[in-house]
């Protein structure tokens, strides 16, 4: 824990501004802007083929992009001297060669940017990769192992920003804890984290800031009250002894109602459903927010980017 | 640069970009940390030597010299060699590791120099590791001091030369490619398809020494210095099937889309 306490220098920005990036007629990211700013958590949310990894990947220089730039700091990637000890990138845990044991691999890395072999331990220990495992080949790793050691990568060189592709993938739940504690402090401490994922409970526990992708657009972003709040029409799930006379009571008094399950979803506040059985005598068994969360954002946002033609949802 | 928001500015001052000695350390260090790798660099030499003892069992005395010795080095390093060359480059993208490399050094000129200089340098070493073997070889062949006779520095050279150039070879094809299997294929099939149809097509017969790279390159065993016109026909051949594809493929790499 004490090596990535020794983050020198505060975070810095990353400036994604009017990124377009095409392959023949397909947009794979289509006028994409936003920023990441030092001492928070930015997650990368959208389904699979949205966006996010191409974004990722021009950040660092594998691919050019078709318009637009992006900064990190101020600085092109391709103009940090020795980036690894500013960025540590994390694109894919398995792209690394499955011959070459978890040390060497970060052997070769620290080689590379002038670091001392001591701070490979280091790295190892951070990420709780044993002795015996480290001197194993990577092709005999779980992917949560090579996960760990990825991010012992993208940690190496004491970087201020990290940006990791879909680091949770594949890691345990306890792994998944442990991780989100290591980049929460990482981000407390000053350091800029961009993390991407298509799962959205894991990024609304650990990202202060959202960004959510959907067809190569973003198509909202906020912290995540923001985003709920952006959401608009209020609704409630509501059950009742008597649910036809409950639905015609509120019909009166001009609000919509819709049959879901053994209740009624009301477009109105809770408040207004509980004033109108209170009226009429009804006798209510459920009543709650109907308002959707996170969850049923994200997947509103990016319907018509999902791959299955999303049902609608029966509530819980 | 930006005084406006001083702090948002990354601080590179205390980190120069990396030396190209480390980069090249580090190329050199792939090439041996693998077993694969270790394999190759194993028997690069050890098929070396059991050349020339093969040799040196069935070949009389007096033809044990120190010329034949590195003459027959010169056939299995020359088709392993090449191979080195392009897994030096393939190996990133059939194990994907070049989205760290290039991560890590986002010039990809540098990289690619690194990787070029590090070749050579393998190159070299298999040369001295041949000159040491078929040094040995004579001094027990029992050629007496006739084994090391005729011997020009011009003789070495072109050896040199000739491991040099087929290691580049094998890296220009496996820029091009990118693919360790069609890179192989390649460097060994091409060769061959353009002996026969040099031999075959009459017209081309004559052309051959300055069009196809083996016949060029055949005066180079002789262990003789080459005439003004084999020197012409070796650098035609060689920028045609050499420096071209390894222009080509620096092309290529400066603009492929690193996966």
């Amino acid at each position: 824990m004490r090596a990535i306490a020794l983050l020198g220098h505060s975070g810095r920005m990353i400036k994604v501004e009017g990124l377009t990036r095409t392959y023949g007629d397909f947009t794979a990211v289509d006028d994409v802007s936003f920023v990441c700013q030092p001492g928070r958590v930015t997650g990368f949310l959208g389904p699979n083929g949205a966006g996010k990894t191409t974004t990722m990947r021009i950040m660092v220089g594998l691919t050019p992009p078709t318009r637009g730039r992006i900064t990190i700091g101020g600085l092109a990637y391709h103009d940090i001297p020795n980036p690894g000890r500013h960025v540590g990138v994390l694109l894919d845990a398995s792209a690394q060669h499955a011959g070459r044991s978890g040390r060497e691999i970060l052997t070769i890395g620290a080689k590379t940017m002038g670091l001392p072999m001591s701070r490979v331990d280091e790295m190892l220990a951070l990420v709780s990769l044993s002795d015996s495992e480290s001197k194993r080949r990577l092709g005999n790793y779980s992917l949560g192992m090579k996960q760990r050691l990825g991010l012992a990568h993208a940690l190496l060189g004491d970087p201020s920003v990290l940006i990791l592709d879909e680091p949770a993938n594949g890691l345990d739940p306890a792994g998944i804890r442990w991780m989100r504690d290591l980049l929460k402090g990482y981000a407390a401490r000053g350091g800029t984290v961009l993390l991407s994922s298509h799962l959205l409970n894991e990024v609304e526990l650990i990202a202060d800031e959202m960004i959510l992708i959907g067809r190569g657009k973003i198509v909202a972003q906020g912290d995540k009250k923001s985003l709920l709040a952006s959401q608009g029409t209020a609704s409630a799930l509501v059950t009742s002894l008597d649910n036809d006379a409950l639905a015609r009571a509120l019909q009166a008094d001009g609000v919509v109602v819709h049959p879901a399950g053994d209740g009624l979803r009301v477009e109105a506040e809770p408040v207004t459903v509980g004033r109108a059985a209170a009226a009429h005598q009804i006798v209510l068994t459920d009543l709650r927010s109907g308002a959707a969360g996170l969850e049923d954002l994200f997947l509103e946002l990016t319907a018509d980017t999902q791959r299955e033609a999303s049902s609608q949802g029966v509530p819980a | 640069m930006s005084q406006i928001t001083p702090s948002f500015t990354l601080d590179v001052s205390s980190t120069p970009r990396v030396p190209f000695t480390r980069l090249v350390s580090v190329e050199l260090r792939k090439t041996a940390d693998t077993r694969a790798g270790r394999w190759l660099l194993a028997a690069i030499a050890a098929i070396t030597a059991a050349f020339m003892i093969i040799f040196f069992a069935v070949a009389d005395a007096p033809d044990r010299i120190f010329e034949n010795f590195i003459a027959i080095a010169a056939t299995p390093q020359g088709f392993l060699l090449p191979v080195l060359g392009i897994l030096l480059v393939t190996s990133e993208w059939s194990q994907r590791t070049a989205m760290v490399t290039f991560a890590l050094e986002p010039s990809r000129s540098r990289v690619l120099a690194a990787k070029t200089v590090s070749a050579l340098l393998l190159g070299f070493a298999a040369f001295f590791a041949a000159v040491v073997i078929a040094a040995l070889c004579t001094l027990v062949g029992g050629a007496g001091s006739d084994g090391f006779a005729d011997l020009t520095l011009i003789a070495f050279v072109l050896f040199l030369v000739l491991q040099l150039l087929t290691i580049i070879q094998g890296l220009a094809y496996g820029l091009i490619l990118l693919n360790t299997p069609a890179a192989i294929v390649t460097f060994f099939v091409l060769p061959i398809a353009a002996s026969i149809i040099f031999n075959l097509v009459p017209f081309l017969q004559d052309a051959a020494p300055w069009l196809d790279l083996g016949t060029a390159q055949q005066p180079l065993f002789n262990g003789e210095n080459l005439s003004g016109d084999e020197y012409g026909q070796l650098a035609t051949t060689s920028l045609i099937w050499i420096v071209l594809p390894f222009v080509a493929g620096w092309f290529r790499l400066m603009r492929a889309e690193l996966k």
